[in-house]
């Protein structure tokens, strides 16, 4: 196989090399060191975390990208490749992607949703719901898997703690029954109870999840007949990505500008506010618009430039971040512009200065630390408002790419399946409950960091 | 005839005990003061008379009786009508308990209507009377004035009136006057007397401050960790205070007496501990066995004198009050000349800001914060600057550390001139002043730990660039000023506010600085702990011969810590000299003023008349001639028309004043 490495792979993966070096570096005092310990105590972190991370890795896993190698026809030929792009993830759901059926049908349905003319084996031609393609093997019911997906589950589960117990014990040369009983007492501020429930939640739904899917459509199939499950885990990348690269692009502007802007005032305040407010003078999704159209007509005039289909649409997502990211940095920084007025004034500021320590120096250290909680919660909440607003502008068929899953694309799509009679209710529910389940993990996770980076909260 | 009476009040709030246990009568005509340190349950009793607590504070047990009737068991509607009705209530922050939005007219009459339930034109009429009962002026205009546009002193009046609206019986003010200038307490305190008198209201006085008790007392209770612990007449609880608290908090008090000030060490325990024996055992020096095994039970000492104490039910030892016993000097030891070299000289200093007047003005007006002022500061020597909120002292500070641009002026510290000096040469000075700041809580950076903040200058500076010699240093340092040895490794918010300052003054130290500015730093404080400051500042001084620019509004502060004064009025130096001086000989009418205004703790109780009438008159319109003649009681002709030069009183004592030179 050939690995393709994509603009946006190559950023995500960029930024989990920071967030590794970031920790692997960390100094073992300070305040970060300190914060990361609070975090690591709290429950609420602890669970949101698993999940979020549980997302990431999905995310990840879609990140990788090759072209897989073509059956050799002649051996003496150099190796062939496929011209589709895949990634590891669509190599595990392979068979979540090869199933296909004509149109929809429900969750966990035997038949398709529709009537067709069904000829039967004595050769009349009556109207009828058609079995699915899946269902043409021999399959178990779904209590049989439910059952058999539970017990592996815990099976693994049991099997993990054990193990990591058992290891954990050997790093702290002592016994398993003193290592419980360590975990027992009370002054123990470890979260391993949430951490066990969490994990042990999320491989149960995996393995219940993998079992079905052999041999169901867990969450139904949508209008070609596609799997919803495996899209709506493909579009869990596209959030992912819109979500975090378009806050990395826009944290850069808004700190510097909105710092210096509070700090420095003068004519540099009068500049930067003068460009925000321009800015905030144009409607946002006109802009976008705008940008999104011209790139189009850009990359369909430039279509050589891209080798395969999956890099024009990343490239096409790689900008929508881009213009969100431009377009979103002001708010955020107008914030921390009134939220540096404020510390300037204030005695430790005057007692730097007093102190003759440099303005760099005081920015870092005694402005942007007090901002870390600004920074942290506006960058959530634009990251849940970013995922949502992708919905939005797919939706209004400005966002990505028509042939990326996407959440924002499922949801454009119900706009017919909820018209349609009887209702097709499921692919919006998918992409809504998986939506949702990711926005409100990171708003949760939010609150308990911000909880951590606040000295004054511990008691 | 007592009107209210408190009888074994317990707040809790979880497992605080903000309130434990606390009985006290309040009197009609009479004023009972509460007093006691932050954090001793002062304002929670206040606020459990009125049920106004925090939603998930409640009151465990006890009795409020107003004339014979349980508040308690009252009704929330009915609480309504007792409280404005019966009981007003008064508070500190003159800023924020005036809604901005409303004009005083409005909010005076929504009390008017709600209580004696008047037509629209009535309580118009109603509301113009009680401003002119508190002493406003032009009442009907006011009426129609937003709070903005009103000083500190007048927001307390129209406070006082809105309270006065509902015809209270009892009127509880909480710390009344604490936000506000001493010659405005002076004012606001006279007027409250007087409405008590000719209404004949029971008053419960809420304060830390015993110069307010001294004037206002009838009765005096003290608090301590959610109990009282000592109740007395005035007169007999400022001659013979009983309980050991109540005596440190006389000596802890600078009075320009004392060689030293009483330190009570510590602070007032926290009120989620479960207390056994005397609450007050930590800090008290007369300790023994039995304080701290089992809680000490009311002693009778006189009539309506009582205090909670083992000593005082053990055989009476004679407890000779702890002020008297340190030795009273004539005039305290400051009043030396020093004749060391002279550290800071301050020459012709001034800082106008522009004010924004109007569109395209080519000349704006000018806000002259600091108007030419000189000053001289020697090695090992301290210069307290006193003056008003609002007269340029802490512009003068910030100038001095090259922190505010300056106008005009010349500052030379140890023979270098400050203002001609380019950024790096600035850098290099910049190790020999440093600045404590007034607000322990501000001056901190909650994001690092102390070594951080401790080092933070040194290695800007380049002091000590040796990172093993810098931490012996710091460890030294954080001794010196008596903080825990382990605070190095905690972050500001762990702390009291009494040792955060000590923080603030290890940082300063830190760089070893000739010169430190204090920008009042305990007017923040608790008597107690402001004790411990003001001391640690003295042994600093004797020990390091470091000079200080003490700034502050507390006169007794100043005199006891300062060698020479400098009085100041709207951006210039009205009076200087040494303390003695100012103390004793005051010339100018303003720091007579100020003098007189400073509440005195006789044993017999001294009704201060205000000496100023009026507000401080803002510095973007000062007056013309003296700036002074707007509010002075011996204003000639001249005054109107020319600022007067500086007489020579004494070797070290000068004067602006044209009452002092001869034509």
């Amino acid at each position: 196989m050939m690995p393709v490495i994509l603009w946006t792979d190559a950023l995500i993966y960029l930024l989990v090399l920071i967030i590794v070096l970031a920790i692997y570096k960390q100094q073992p005092q300070g305040q970060l060191y300190d914060a990361t310990q609070r975090l690591l105590r709290s429950p609420m972190a602890i669970t949101t975390g698993m999940v979020l991370l549980a997302f990431t890795l999905v995310g990840l896993l879609d990140s990788l990208h090759y072209r897989p190698q073509l059956k050799q026809t002649t051996p003496a030929h150099a190796s062939q490749y496929g011209v589709e792009v895949v990634s590891v993830l669509d190599t595990l759901l392979q068979p979540l992607r090869i199933h296909d059926e004509k149109t929809y049908s429900a969750p966990l349905a035997q038949r398709l949703y529709v009537k067709e003319n069904v000829t039967l084996p004595s050769g009349t031609v009556v109207r009828d719901y058609p079995l699915l393609n899946i269902m043409q093997a021999a399959h178990p019911s779904v209590t049989k898997l439910l059952v058999r997906g539970a017990g592996q589950g815990l099976l693994l589960t049991l099997l993990g703690a054990a193990v990591i117990t058992w290891w954990w014990a050997w790093k702290r040369h002592c016994s398993v029954r003193v290592l419980w009983q360590q975990l027992q007492a009370a002054d123990n501020q470890l979260p391993w109870r949430s951490l066990l429930g969490i994990l042990a939640l999320l491989i149960l739904s995996v393995t219940i999840i993998a079992n079905l899917a052999g041999y169901y459509h867990v969450l139904g199939t949508d209008k070609i007949g596609q799997d919803v499950l495996y899209s709506t885990l493909k579009s869990i990348r596209t959030g992912l990505l819109i979500g975090t690269l378009t806050t990395l692009i826009m944290l850069p502007f808004s700190i510097l500008l909105g710092i210096s802007a509070g700090y420095f005032g003068g004519w540099l305040d009068d500049v930067i506010q003068y460009i925000y407010t321009t800015l905030n003078a144009i409607p946002g999704i006109l802009l976008i618009a705008a940008a999104v159209l011209m790139m189009q007509v850009y990359i369909e005039s430039h279509a050589a430039w891209f080798d395969s289909a999956a890099a024009r649409t990343d490239f096409r997502l790689l900008f929508l971040c881009v213009i969100l990211g431009i377009t979103s940095w002001t708010s955020l920084c107008r914030l921390l512009r009134g939220e540096t007025l404020k510390l300037r004034e204030l005695d430790y500021v005057r007692a730097a200065r007093a102190f003759g320590v440099s303005n760099i120096r005081i920015m870092l250290r005694h402005i942007l630390p007090n901002l870390y909680h600004l920074v942290l919660i506006s960058v959530v909440m634009d990251f849940s408002g970013l995922v949502l607003a992708e919905a939005v502008l797919s939706y209004l068929g400005v966002g990505v790419d028509p042939a990326m899953q996407s959440w924002g694309n499922m949801i454009n799509a119900a706009r017919l399946e909820m018209a349609h009679e009887p209702v097709v209710w499921w692919p919006l529910l998918a992409a809504f409950g998986f939506m949702f389940v990711l926005v409100l993990t990171a708003n949760l996770f939010a609150d308990s960091v911000r909880n951590a980076f606040d000295p004054r909260s511990v008691r | 005839m007592a009107v209210l009476v408190v009888r074994q009040l317990q707040t809790r709030l979880g497992k605080l005990r903000l309130v434990d246990g606390v009985s006290f009568e309040l009197v009609a005509g009479q004023t009972f003061a509460l007093l006691g340190e932050s954090g001793c349950g002062k304002s929670m009793t206040a606020l459990s008379i009125m049920r106004l607590l925090p939603d998930a504070a409640k009151i465990a047990s006890g009795q409020v009786l107003l004339h014979g009737q349980d508040l308690l068991g009252l009704p929330e509607s009915s609480m309504r009508e007792v409280r404005g009705g019966k009981i007003g209530m008064i508070f500190q922050e003159p800023m924020t308990s005036l809604n901005p939005v409303l004009t005083v007219g409005e909010q005076v009459m929504e009390t008017l209507r709600r209580h004696q339930s008047l037509s629209s034109a009535a309580a118009r009429l109603a509301a113009a009377d009680l401003l002119t009962a508190v002493g406003l002026p032009d009442a009907q205009r006011r009426l129609d004035e937003y709070p903005f546009q009103l000083s500190g002193g007048m927001k307390q009046r129209i406070m006082i009136a809105m309270t006065l609206a509902g015809n209270p019986q009892v009127l509880i003010a909480d710390e009344p006057t604490t936000a506000l200038d001493v010659t405005i307490q002076a004012q606001v305190l006279h007027l409250l007397r007087d409405i008590q008198q000719q209404r004949g209201m029971a008053m419960l006085l809420i304060t830390h401050d015993l110069g307010v008790v001294s004037e206002m007392a009838h009765q005096v209770g003290v608090m301590y960790a959610g109990e009282l612990v000592e109740i007395a007449p005035r007169d007999t609880f400022f001659s013979q205070p009983a309980h050991p608290y109540s005596q440190k908090l006389f000596a802890a008090l600078p009075n320009g007496r004392q060689v030293k000030l009483a330190n009570i060490a510590g602070n007032v325990p926290p009120l989620d501990s479960e207390f056994v024996g005397c609450r007050f055992a930590p800090r008290c020096e007369f300790v023994f066995d039995l304080c701290r095994t089992s809680s000490p039970v009311w002693t009778q000492l006189a009539d309506g004198h009582s205090a909670r104490c083992h000593l005082l039910t053990q055989a009476m030892i004679a407890l000779a009050p702890e002020h008297e016993q340190n030795k009273t000097i004539g005039i305290s030891e400051n009043s030396e000349p020093v004749l060391a070299k002279e550290m800071l000289v301050v020459r012709e200093l001034k800082v106008h800001y522009p004010l924004k007047q109007g569109w395209l003005r080519r000349h704006p007006a000018l806000l002259k914060a600091v108007d030419g002022i000189n000053l001289t500061i020697h090695q090992g020597e301290t210069l307290a600057l006193v003056g008003e909120s609002g007269c340029g002292k802490t512009t003068v500070g910030l100038a001095i550390m090259q922190l505010q641009a300056l106008t005009q002026g010349e500052i030379c510290l140890d023979g270098v001139d400050l203002t001609r000096l380019n950024a790096r040469q600035l850098q290099q000075q910049r190790a020999n002043m440093q600045m404590i700041f007034q607000d322990p809580y501000g001056s901190l950076n909650p994001h690092m730990r102390v070594q951080a903040i401790l080092e933070e200058g040194m290695v800007a500076l380049g002091v000590m660039p040796d990172a093993a010699q810098r931490q012996m240093q710091l460890e030294q340092i954080v001794a010196q000023v008596g903080l825990p040895h382990n605070a190095l490794q905690r972050y500001p918010h762990e702390f009291s506010g009494g040792q955060r300052q000590r923080i603030a003054i290890a940082r300063a130290l830190a760089v070893r600085p000739k010169l430190i500015v204090c920008d009042e730093p305990t007017s923040a404080l608790d008597v107690s702990v402001q004790a411990q400051i003001i001391n640690l500042l003295k042994d600093l001084q004797d020990e390091l011969q470091v000079s200080y620019l003490f700034i502050t509004h507390n006169l007794p502060v100043a005199d006891y810590l300062a060698h020479r004064i400098a009085v100041m009025y709207l951006g210039r130096i009205v009076e200087i000299g040494s303390s003695a001086d100012i103390m004793h000989q005051a010339a100018h009418p303003y720091s007579q003023a100020l003098l007189a205004a400073v509440p005195d703790l006789g044993e017999h109780q001294r009704v201060a008349t205000p000496v100023l009438y009026g507000d401080m008159v803002s510095a973007a319109h000062p007056p013309t001639g003296c700036h002074f003649h707007s509010r002075c009681p011996h204003v000639m002709d001249i005054c109107h028309t020319q600022y007067p030069a500086m007489t020579q009183l004494s070797a070290t004592h000068f004067v602006h004043c044209h009452l002092t030179q001869t034509y």
